[in-house]
């Protein structure tokens, strides 16, 4: 009976944890866009710099009227962002954010194979989205997030690999039981191309050809209204939420902190998410859209080689210190 | 041509699932099967259905998201075999990869919103002989392989990521260095059938100043 209440808590905490973060990190794209283009942002709902936005966004959502196309394919319509979003509450569940085994939903042997493994599932949703629209735009947009996943899957994985082969583990907690902090400057190029590789995965600005307004209106996205569509909006927060998490559990050390190790490490964890986070919004404003051949041409020519380098500098520095 | 990958995949799909719910019989929990025992037969049945489905639909898009229920169910199976390495590189690469690479193709293709009755190749029986024929073959190897052996739930792990890699990089190092030469060799080949002979690309305009990415 213990352990299953013991279970159900760590469920109910991920839950809030999955839907809360996301909001803030929402709340603080809405702030540091504005005041980094010269405007206030959202001031009213709340009373207190608007921190309330969000809360009132979702109601408006939930008031609208959900419809679906006449000619769309219902059920998949319908489903399609579930399968978007339910992958990232999954990964959530085995990210480690401190040393104890409380600080951790469920530890997970093949953690690092598991989180990987079903992130990719959720981009499943938007190519259901977009081909069961029955609308061109929507079509284009699910060709482009298809074409845009399987390019940057490779690095993606690859980066992931090196830091496996440096720890020795595929399990989460067990790389970051395993980390020193000389692995900032010896992993540093497999963190670029991993965090680069998740941001075009989430189709996050620069690389958010797959929504691009200008040409194809919202892509898979244009025909959702309502409440369906804010579960994909909350999806891509929730994916900027396990991306800035991974990078930090795989390459930035998670829970160790150049003091205050003890009983503190989640506050480091947190805070080193905190800041990737920043990074995520800083670049949607800072850079261009990128073109479809540019996007590919980074992805093959760039990450995918820099990623292969950076798995054989770990290995020879993995054999020089054995 | 999509449509006998499809077949294929959902073949292989169902083969390994009737292979599974046969060896899940055989067995002496049999007669008083744990809670495992059914939730595998269970899951057997859902991926043999949805395999089906897959193969029969007249909705190609459909039989693509079937098949991701029939592999997802064969990694639930891998699961509850313990095999927790496989079962994650199934959904990596198979729900991860392969169905995305199909629906791209799907898409990219012809992929009409309700039924498709020309997607029928006419070799419907050829197939399911060569289905039935497959998945008897697989039952038999993996039946006749493990007959007398079943997994000790409460022991060590038999399938962890440790002991995958180990058998693998002792055991099976020879048909795993192969498999790998096989597919550099693919590789190589799709890179040689894409390339243009003798024409160099010269698309290469310069980027037109775009306005912000804000959407």
């Amino acid at each position: 009976m213990n352990d299953v209440l013991d279970v159900a808590l760590r469920l109910l905490v991920v839950f809030a944890v999955f839907l809360v973060l996301p909001l803030v990190v929402g709340q603080t794209e809405h702030k540091v866009m504005a005041h980094m283009q010269g405007r206030l942002g959202p001031m009213y709902a709340g009373g207190f710099h608007g921190w309330a936005q969000l809360v009132a966004d979702g109601v408006k959502f939930a008031q609208k009227e959900d419809v679906v196309p006449a000619n769309a394919d219902r059920r998949i319509f319908q489903l399609a962002p579930a399968v978007a979003l339910l992958p990232y509450l999954l990964v959530l569940i085995a990210i480690p954010i401190g040393p104890s085994e409380s600080a951790v939903g469920q530890v997970i042997d093949a953690g690092l194979f598991f989180v990987l493994a079903v992130m990719g599932v959720g981009v499943l949703g938007s190519l259901m989205a977009g081909w069961a629209s029955a609308n061109k735009f929507s079509l284009l947009g699910g060709l482009r997030t298809a074409a845009q996943l399987l390019a940057y899957e490779l690095p993606m994985l690859l980066a992931a690999a090196s830091v496996a082969m440096a720890a020795g583990t595929v399990s989460l907690p067990g790389i970051l039981e395993a980390f020193e902090w000389w692995w900032l400057p010896w992993q540093v190029v497999g963190a670029l191309v991993f965090f680069t590789a998740g941001l075009a995965e989430l189709q996050r600005p620069p690389f958010d050809m797959p929504v691009a307004d200008s040409e194809i209106i919202f892509g898979a996205y244009t025909e959702y209204t309502g409440l369906r569509f804010a579960l994909f909006l909350l999806a891509e927060y929730a994916g900027i939420v396990v991306l800035c998490a991974l990078t930090t559990v795989l390459f930035l050390g998670g829970w160790h902190g150049p003091f205050g190790a003890d009983g503190l490490g989640w506050v480091w964890t947190l805070l080193k998410t905190a800041v990737l986070a920043f990074v995520v919004i800083w670049l949607r404003v800072s850079y261009p859209r990128l073109r479809e051949d540019q996007l590919q041409k980074l992805a093959w020519t760039v990450l995918i080689p820099l990623a292969l380098a950076q798995i054989a500098l770990t290995g020879i520095v993995k054999v020089a210190i054995q | 041509m999509i449509g006998l990958t499809l077949a294929a995949a959902a073949t292989q799909g169902a083969g390994v699932g009737a292979g599974a719910s046969a060896a899940a019989g055989v067995g002496n929990g049999f007669l008083s099967p744990s809670g495992v025992e059914i939730a595998f037969l269970l899951v057997g049945l859902v991926t043999l259905g949805a395999a089906v489905v897959t193969v029969t639909t007249k909705q190609l898009v459909h039989a693509a998201l079937w098949l991701v229920v029939a592999l997802g169910g064969i990694a639930v199976e891998y699961l509850l075999l313990t095999a927790e390495f496989i079962a994650w590189v199934q959904v990596l690469i198979y729900l991860g990869s392969v169905v995305v690479l199909l629906l791209f193709g799907l898409m990219l293709t012809k992929a009409p919103i309700g039924r498709s009755p020309d997607a029928d190749s006419g070799n419907r029986w050829v197939a399911l002989a060569v289905a039935v024929a497959a998945a008897g073959a697989l039952v038999w190897v993996v039946v006749d392989a493990f007959r007398t052996t079943w997994i000790d739930l409460d022991g060590p792990v038999q399938g962890s990521t440790k002991v995958s890699g180990e058998i693998l990089f002792r055991h099976w190092v020879l048909p795993f260095e192969a498999l790998s030469v096989l597919l550099l060799a693919a590789l190589i080949g799709a890179v040689v059938l894409s390339r243009k002979n003798g024409d160099p690309d010269n698309t290469t305009r310069e980027a037109s100043p775009r306005e912000k990415g804000k959407r």
